[in-house]
């Protein structure tokens, strides 16, 4: 039993977060939101360059075969940095798909090694979201059809662009017909395939949010610790001070959540859905509390364009609902908690582990 | 990571799990606010010791096991999971216990800690005043040096069942004219001691849970101090960490609750049907016991890595207060017109329990410092924030 992370793996997370620090800083991406791609082929080529889009591809097909455990710290980094929705999606739930087909399927060979190199953008979906992130400028789309998925090139859809309050998300409405060419996995096959998706999807944006929560607590305490007011700054104000301690508890309540939802995912855990749900709703009150007590101790500067904190505020807001709003994954939790015979209380936590 | 447990681990929760059901009271102990029911839980602790039960992270020669965090949390899930009896001496064994360890002398931790592992010793603790709550610094019980022994002066108060305790430990001025956290010293008091008198003070389930002590030139010996002289505020704040930790509330006893909570939502459809907030209530609740107790395996682990904790048992402290709270409180909304029944009321029914859970769950945020003190902690420690 060690519920902590390897040396290595958190040695990876300190890296990357000090590469995005200084590639990724808000007048950064401010600049290349304004465009109308949204998106800048050089950073992306650059965090290539630092191995994350090879993160959990397999070794065989050219990347570090890593799992959804070293992409709970990974996602956090990338919730912090408010890096596009497209990287964590070809990157962690694309790939985590393509890894999960059998050995022999042509698209593993055709896909993850670009992933790997970080020369692919993937646009990913499931029934449970409306849009589709980063459909417009995806070289190749996956898209659900009842049981099914497709593998669909960008040509073979209409994207219809659909602005949201978040400038870094570029959502579709997206217009296809499937047919058997673009066949990616059917019946039993897609069915496993789309429930793995949706939990990869879900405990995705439970990562980004629990990072951007931990940023708008940073710029918080950053702005508070500055601003004066009657002669002293207002971080000394207990008011102050007890709305930022109650986003600090909330984080850090909300991680041991996420941590024990992405080993469930990574093991295949009997329970996985249910622990993702749990991850899910934790990280989104800890980001939805950040959000609002960040804006309130920013006072009117917080609502201000200008100010950083709207970046990170109008993406905790955006992603709440994406990959399954709070009412699915409570009901997700729910049916778990309400069943006959569930098996709860104490010495039951890591049950489903231990029994396998 | 890695989530399963060794078979040594599964051996020692098979081990705790078959001894508990061979060993556990038939019947439920009488309230250990009372003098009937804190003698039969002295007891149970004497039954748990005589097992080497009672303090399983104790070394053997303490009467204990040896036990490391893990099967620590494991011996929890089993005790509270089964619903064993609430342990009566944690004052002692999780608070003071731990400071003597850290600070007694080699004679002190012979003569203290095997006594208090049997609870042959009963502890209360000896911090709060009429005047120094929250500012604890603000004590000024006397302690005044006259040979080799101290004499005391002054008055404690909230101390919890001091009425029916052996010993009390707590924070003395000992140094005349000192102000603030210097000039303290920790002292261990016998409470049968001359000059002490204890007054209770009802709770407000209209038991003695805690009192007020005088002291009244009381002669303590100088080998009841802990630490150096005048280094008391040092010595206590070790203890005071300790308090709010892990050790004091593991995560299996609001687990066990939270459970119980489940259960008894199903057993009503009725107030579920009429507050929708019902369900939500009871799902929050049950996400908040096992967010904490993957908090605790996950801290147990870092504390493994060679990581410290510091204020992040400040965040620990807000998490299982705030949580028996609202385990409680939606108890209350579920139970509706019954709630307010005693548990000898004729139609308590399952209403019985909850309702001094309730009452219990109210001083959560209060002692071991209140939650706003906590908050400034984490505010102060945590984030940097200026004082």
């Amino acid at each position: 039993m060690d519920f902590t992370f390897t040396d290595d793996q958190l040695a990876f997370r300190e890296a990357i977060s000090r590469f995005l620090m200084t590639e990724a800083a808000p007048e950064m991406l401010r600049e290349i939101w304004e465009t109308d791609a949204g998106r800048s082929p050089d950073l992306r080529n650059r965090i290539a360059a630092q191995g994350l889009t090879a993160l959990s591809v397999p070794e065989a097909e050219g990347g570090l075969g890593m799992d959804d455990v070293a992409w709970a710290l990974m996602t956090q980094e990338l919730g912090y940095y408010a890096i596009p929705d497209s990287l964590a999606d070809t990157a962690y739930v694309a790939a985590g798909l393509l890894a999960g087909l059998d050995p022999a399927h042509p698209a593993r060979a055709e896909l993850l090694p670009r992933i790997a190199e970080g020369s692919l953008r993937l646009a990913i979906s499931h029934a449970i979201n409306p849009l589709v992130s980063d459909a417009q400028l995806a070289e190749v789309l996956i898209l659900p059809a009842g049981d099914d998925l497709h593998l669909v090139p960008r040509a073979a859809v209409d994207v219809q662009a659909n602005p949201s309050i978040d400038a870094s998300r570029r959502l579709g409405l997206v217009s296809w017909t499937p047919g058997p060419q673009t066949l990616l996995a059917s019946g039993e096959e897609g069915r496993r395939l789309q429930a793995q998706l949706l939990d990869r999807g879900a405990l995705s944006v439970a990562g980004q949010l629990l990072g951007l929560a931990q940023r708008m607590l940073d710029l918080s305490v950053d702005y508070v610790a500055q601003r004066k007011q009657f002669g002293k700054p207002i971080g000394s104000f207990q008011a102050v001070k007890h709305h930022l301690a109650d986003v600090a508890r909330q984080i850090e309540q909300a991680k041991p959540v996420l941590y024990r939802a992405a080993h469930g995912l990574a093991h295949g855990e009997q329970g996985a859905s249910v622990w993702v749900s749990q991850a899910r709703l934790a990280c989104c009150e800890a980001s939805w509390l950040a959000a609002r007590k960040g804006i309130q101790v920013h006072g009117a500067m917080g609502y201000t364009w200008e100010v950083d904190l709207q970046m990170f505020m109008k993406r905790a807001w955006a992603l709440d609902a994406s990959w399954g709003d709070r009412g699915f994954h409570k009901s997700r939790v729910g049916a778990y908690l309400f069943a006959d015979g569930a098996r709860l209380g104490p010495g039951h936590t890591f049950e489903d582990v231990n029994h396998a | 990571m890695q989530l399963t447990y060794t078979p040594k681990q599964q051996a020692f929760r098979a081990e705790v799990r078959t001894w508990l059901a061979d060993n556990l009271p038939r019947q439920p102990l009488a309230s250990y606010d009372t003098r009937e029911g804190f003698e039969e839980h002295r007891a149970w602790e004497a039954k748990l010791f005589e097992s080497r039960w009672s303090m399983v992270m104790w070394p053997a020669e303490l009467g204990g096991r040896g036990c490391d965090l893990i099967e620590w949390l494991i011996f929890e899930e089993e005790y509270y999971g089964a619903g064993a009896p609430m342990r009566v001496n944690q004052n002692g064994q999780l608070l003071l216990g731990p400071t003597l360890m850290e600070f007694g002398t080699p004679e002190q931790k012979r003569r203290f800690l095997p006594r208090m592992a049997a609870s042959a010793d009963m502890w209360a603790q000896g911090w709060s005043e009429p005047n120094a709550g929250s500012d604890m610094a603000a004590i000024t019980s006397k302690a005044l040096l006259d040979g080799d022994h101290y004499v005391l002066n002054g008055q404690k108060t909230w101390s919890t069942r001091a009425i029916f305790a052996d010993w009390l430990f707590g924070l003395f001025r000992s140094e005349p004219g000192s102000s603030r956290h210097h000039g303290l010293s920790f002292l261990m008091v016998p409470l049968d001691a001359p000059g002490v008198s204890i007054r209770p003070i009802k709770a407000l389930n209209g038991k003695d849970a805690f009192a007020e002590v005088f002291f009244d030139d009381v002669r303590v010996p100088l080998a009841n101090r802990i630490g150096a002289e005048g280094q008391g505020w040092h010595v206590a704040m070790a203890t005071a960490g300790f308090e709010r930790g892990l050790l004091l509330r593991s995560p299996a006893r609001f687990q066990h609750t939270a459970r119980k909570l489940v259960e008894l939502f199903k057993a009503h459809p009725e107030s579920a049907g009429r507050d929708p907030g019902l369900g939500d209530a009871v799902l929050d609740c049950w996400m908040g016991a096992e967010a904490y107790a993957l908090s605790a395996y996950h801290t147990v682990g870092r504390l493994g890595r060679g990581e410290q904790i510091g204020a992040e048992s400040s965040i620990n402290k807000i998490i299982w207060s705030e949580l028996d709270l609202k385990m409680h409180e939606t108890a209350m909304r579920l139970l509706g017109a019954r709630g307010e029944l005693l548990a000898r009321a004729p139609a308590a029914g399952d209403a019985a329990g909850w309702l001094e859970g309730f009452l219990f769950a109210q001083s959560g945020p209060i002692y071991a410092g209140t939650n706003e003190i906590q908050r400034n902690i984490i505010a102060e420690r945590m984030l940097g924030l200026p004082k």
